[in-house]
């Protein structure tokens, strides 16, 4: 619809339909064109959060020019000093902003619940969700397939219509983690975990990036996005299983160093622990890890007369408790 | 040992060595040069014209309210023209910087910009110059004679001096931060920052921070106990009232951020681990902590604004104010709710739903005491007869720009539309919309309306109008393209692009700073006209706008005694009241009056803490030490001075006043 109107238009060369089509480009760029159900949402919520408080700020925005023009000295307007205090219109001016806000603090408390980034998405066909490992490194992404035992740096393909559910971390910076045509972004925190589940509704090829600044490489830390289909994800698969290299702990220690503008690559194999010990900034060789750190320190806290009442697990299932 | 040994360099010099000079950068050589020039020009003018005396006795030196917040002002201007630079360096950066074209900044230069002019305009520009409007009037409107505390005063100022200074040393002796205009960690962790950036963002603002938090003290006890007699709460101005909420709100949140600089200083200085990503440190803290700090920023800086609007537009409109109370109520409302949504910078850290909702609607609720400010306003035209002087053409361009800030601001506040939003460029548009088209239209409608109180002279209308034309169709043509490309998905802090198709949009935005230019100059040359031609713009009624409140009551500029006689007062809009009742000027019966002494404590305390802080950044211990001893020394002894007060005769009063009915 909105690519019709834009190719009609556009023969016509008036000034005033240039800007128009201009925003209605704007409208098919990511974040309002979304292929993602999560993205579609949130641009919707957009548009009605938006409409909502147009309802009052375009009378306002009316009456501002209104009463500069007609209470202008030499104007028509009555002049009356005394008019300085009115209840009912005291009334009108606190209740009308206070409906407006009733109506959207009720919309934000409900969507923000349901599009809670950690909260699984409700699919009637419950299919299993993908899951993809992203860690952000100093300066580019790399993503960790578990089930396939692959990884990529610099691109992330996803099957069209299988819920994804991303584990999110980082080896030092804040990143977020942001795919605008996808679903909204989160932070990738070093040490500390984030969740987002998505899912991509129709086959794109589009771009992710870091939306939080994080250093000199910044600029450049992208990703390609790749909604795939069945057939054609199998294929990626199989692809990126006949690359060769694998992503063991020693050749990631080498990843990790800072670099800028890195070209994709492809991982046929990955060290099972490599996610974990990433989260929990044990990679480097005799480094303890942050559940043996925690449990050592608690077993020093606890008084004898009141033991720990269980083993902790690993961080991952420590946080999934924190969820539930 | 000779003086080359690295050793003796090292322990004389700190980290400081040749290289800690920018030579290799065109850009900054260059500035420096022009700087160099500029003050050396400065310094033989002043100099030719025997003018360091006077300076020191009349302005270093004074606990006079009025002339700490003119100097005030001038460094929030001076600060704004550097601030502005910057953001045109940032401009042409983002209008070249696609696909093959690096533009003309490489990473490590265009990081710093960045964080300079946010540090900048808020530390620097925006707080001095709300900090000496306030200074300047609060005391004249509540009819008193100086501050609680004049010597205070003047120390506040001169440590905000020290701390812009600190930052100007940045640009040529060393380097400033790259970690963003809040110093965010990691970025800014010794690990990942070992240079001096984050040193010099922390010394610089720890020095300027005291003065912040000491003036707002001093702000505060004036309000509460120098009223003249018969202003009660509710009779006060409202400006007043905006002022004392705005400081209370520092009060509670500038030690915060002190605080945790403190903690940030200690990591970076002996390896603690507060904010590190090891050991225990946690970075996620240190955000929660300076949002803390910064959301209430954000209203002590605009409430006094909406003071501002709040006078400009009764006295032009030539009636009271409409809904005092309601006025009042709502500051109140919004100082106590701007401690409650600091979370709402970050919904994408991964809280909890209930708590992103939680803060969210806090957030939408500040809108309602907002928009009903919007409506008083609306309503003080309604029935008014309205002067279109140039004060109130920035109060309509508020109404207009503002209104559509706080929309975009709350439709940010709604987390699910924040996924997609968040540290886009359309959250930048949205903070430069409320920024711009609230606290600098505001402070602009300030300036113009108190300049003639200040100077005895208005100000030339023509290039009033350029300056105010320069900047409100400047800020619409540099901001609405932000918004779009924000829309788009594009992200802030962004050096570099790939995608073509936005480039139309960043020169748009480029040209829409070069009008915003327009009209700094415009301002800059509109003073200049101003001074040539004072005579002609003189106003020797002291109430040039035919004003309400007691600041017009008293000649133009006030004497340094502000009041012969302090006045009493009977209602809201007192000055307005005694006109009306045809209350004439005493011309007899003058009694001496007790004013506070001045003093260079403030100015040498300063330049310690000066020195003090570059030294820390340098790692020159010796010097360290010693400017602390010194620091510690001249405060106490500060304290055995008992010369701080003296009483001008009832003759000289009498002289001054006859002088000025003269005039």
């Amino acid at each position: 619809m909105l690519q019709q109107i834009f190719l009609s238009k556009k023969r016509l060369k008036s000034l005033a339909l240039v800007a128009l089509t201009t925003l209605l480009g704007a409208c098919q760029r990511a974040v309002l064109d979304p292929a993602g159900d999560i993205a579609r949402q949130q641009r919707d919520i957009i548009y009605i959060s938006t409409g909502l408080m147009l309802l009052i700020i375009i009378p306002v925005l009316i009456l501002i020019v209104v009463f500069a023009w007609r209470y202008r000295k030499g104007g028509q307007g009555t002049y009356d000093p005394s008019f300085d205090h009115s209840t009912a219109l005291e009334l009108a001016i606190w209740s009308a902003p206070l409906l407006i806000i009733i109506a959207l603090g009720a919309l934000t408390w409900s969507s923000t619940h349901l599009l809670d980034p950690f909260r699984p998405l409700s699919n009637k066909t419950a299919a299993k969700p993908l899951v993809v490992q992203v860690v952000s490194l100093d300066w580019k992404w790399l993503f960790i397939y578990p089930e396939q035992g692959i990884a990529t740096v610099n691109e992330l393909a996803l099957p069209v219509g299988r819920p994804v559910r991303f584990d999110i971390t980082s080896s030092n910076m804040m990143n977020t983690f942001y795919a605008p045509t996808l679903a909204g972004m989160v932070y990738a925190m070093p040490g500390m975990q984030s969740q987002m589940h998505a899912v991509l509704n129709r086959p794109v090829e589009s771009e992710g990036f870091s939306a939080s600044y994080s250093g000199r490489g910044f600029s450049d830390m992208r990703f390609t996005l790749k909604g795939l289909d069945e057939q054609q994800f199998a294929q990626w698969i199989a692809e990126t299983r006949s690359s060769g290299a694998t992503l063991a702990l020693d050749s990631y220690r080498e990843l990790v160093l800072p670099s800028e503008r890195v070209p994709v690559m492809h991982f046929a194999g990955v060290d099972r622990d490599l996610y974990r010990r990433i989260l929990e900034r044990c990679v480097e060789p005799g480094s303890p890890c942050m559940v043996q750190t925690m449990k050592h320190d608690m077993s020093r806290s606890m008084s004898p007369m009141n033991p720990p009442s269980t083993e902790a697990g690993s961080m991952n299932e420590m946080m999934k408790h924190e969820h539930e | 040992m000779s003086m080359n040994d690295p050793a003796l360099t090292h322990a004389i010099f700190g980290r400081l060595s040749l290289e800690s000079f920018p030579i290799h950068e065109p850009i900054l050589l260059w500035t420096f040069a022009a700087v160099v020039l500029l003050g050396v020009g400065l310094v033989a003018a002043v100099t030719y014209f025997r003018l360091w005396g006077y300076l020191w006795r009349e302005w270093f030196t004074s606990v006079d309210h009025k002339k700490i917040g003119i100097m005030y002002i001038i460094l929030g201007i001076v600060m704004l023209l550097r601030g502005f630079s910057d953001a045109l360096m940032m401009r042409l950066q983002q209008a070249m910087a696609f696909g093959g074209n690096e533009g003309y900044l490489n990473a490590h230069h265009y990081d710093q910009i960045f964080t300079a002019h946010g540090t900048i305009m808020i530390f620097f520009v925006a707080i001095p110059l709300i900090v000496g409007l306030v200074n300047f009037v609060m005391p004249l409107q509540i009819g008193a004679r100086d501050v609680a505390f004049p010597f205070l005063n003047s120390l506040s100022l001169w440590l905000t001096v020290a701390g812009a200074i600190l930052v100007m040393i940045s640009l040529f002796v060393g380097e400033f931060s790259r970690a963003g205009w809040l110093n965010y960690v990691p970025v800014a962790n010794i690990q990942n920052s070992p240079d001096t950036g984050p040193d010099y963002y922390l010394w610089a603002l720890q020095i300027a921070g005291v003065g912040t938090t000491l003036s707002a003290i001093n702000m505060v006890t004036t309000i509460i106990k120098m009223r003249a007699p018969g202003m009660t709460m509710m009779k006060m101005p409202v400006f007043t009232w905006t002022a004392l909420c705005s400081n209370v709100l520092a009060i509670a949140i500038f030690p915060v951020l002190t605080a945790t600089f403190v903690m940030l200083m200690l990591d970076r200085y002996i390896g603690s681990n507060f904010f590190t990503n090891d050991l225990g440190g946690n970075p996620m803290m240190y955000w929660n902590l300076v949002w803390v700090w910064g959301h209430p920023e954000v209203y002590v800086l605009v409430l006094p604004v909406f003071g501002i609007f709040s006078e400009v537009t009764s006295t032009f409109c030539g009636k009271r104010l409409f809904g005092y109370s309601s006025m009042v109520y709502a500051t109140v409302v919004i100082m106590i709710l701007s401690y409650l949504v600091w979370l709402h910078h970050f919904f994408t850290m991964g809280s909890g739903a209930s708590v992103n909702s939680f803060f969210g609607i806090a957030t939408m609720v500040i809108s309602i005491p907002t928009g009903a400010k919007i409506f008083n306003w609306l309503f003080t035209m309604y029935r008014g007869q309205i002067r279109f002087e140039l004060p109130m053409m920035w109060v309509v361009a508020f109404m207009i720009t503002f209104v559509v800030g706080g929309m975009t601001g709350v439709l940010l506040a709604v987390p699910p539309a924040d996924f997609v939003l968040h540290n886009s460029l359309f959250l930048v548009a949205h903070f430069h919309n409320v920024i711009i088209g609230g606290v600098v239209f505001g402070l602009f409608a300030g300036m113009y309306y108190w300049f003639p109180k200040a100077f005895g002279f208005r100000l030339d209308p023509f290039w009033g109008k350029v300056t105010f034309w320069g900047w409100v169709i400047g800020y619409w043509v540099a901001w609405t393209p932000i918004y779009i490309v924000g829309l788009m998905g594009t992200t802030r802090r962004v050096r570099h692009f790939d995608d073509p198709s936005l480039q139309i949009w960043f020169v748009i935005a480029g040209i829409g700073a070069l009008i915003i230019l327009v009209g700094i100059l415009g301002f800059v040359i509109q003073i200049a006209v101003s001074i040539k031609n004072r005579h002609a713009l003189r106003d020797v009624t002291g109430d040039p706008w035919n004003g309400r409140t007691l600041e017009w009551s008293t000649t133009s500029p006030p004497p340094f005694y502000n009041f012969a006689f302090t006045p009493i007062v009977h209602d809201l809009d007192s000055w307005y009241e005694m006109k009306s009742r045809g209350a004439q000027k005493p011309t007899a019966g003058f009694r001496p009056i007790h004013m506070p002494r001045n003093t260079g404590a403030g100015v040498v305390i300063s330049a310690l803490a000066l020195v003090l802080g570059f030294a820390m950044v340098w790692y020159m211990w010796w010097l360290a030490i010693l400017s602390s001893v010194a620091l510690l020394v001249v405060t106490i002894a500060h304290t055995f001075n008992y010369h701080r007060d003296y009483h001008v005769s009832a003759d000289e009063v009498a002289h001054i006043e006859r002088l000025a009915e003269g005039a």
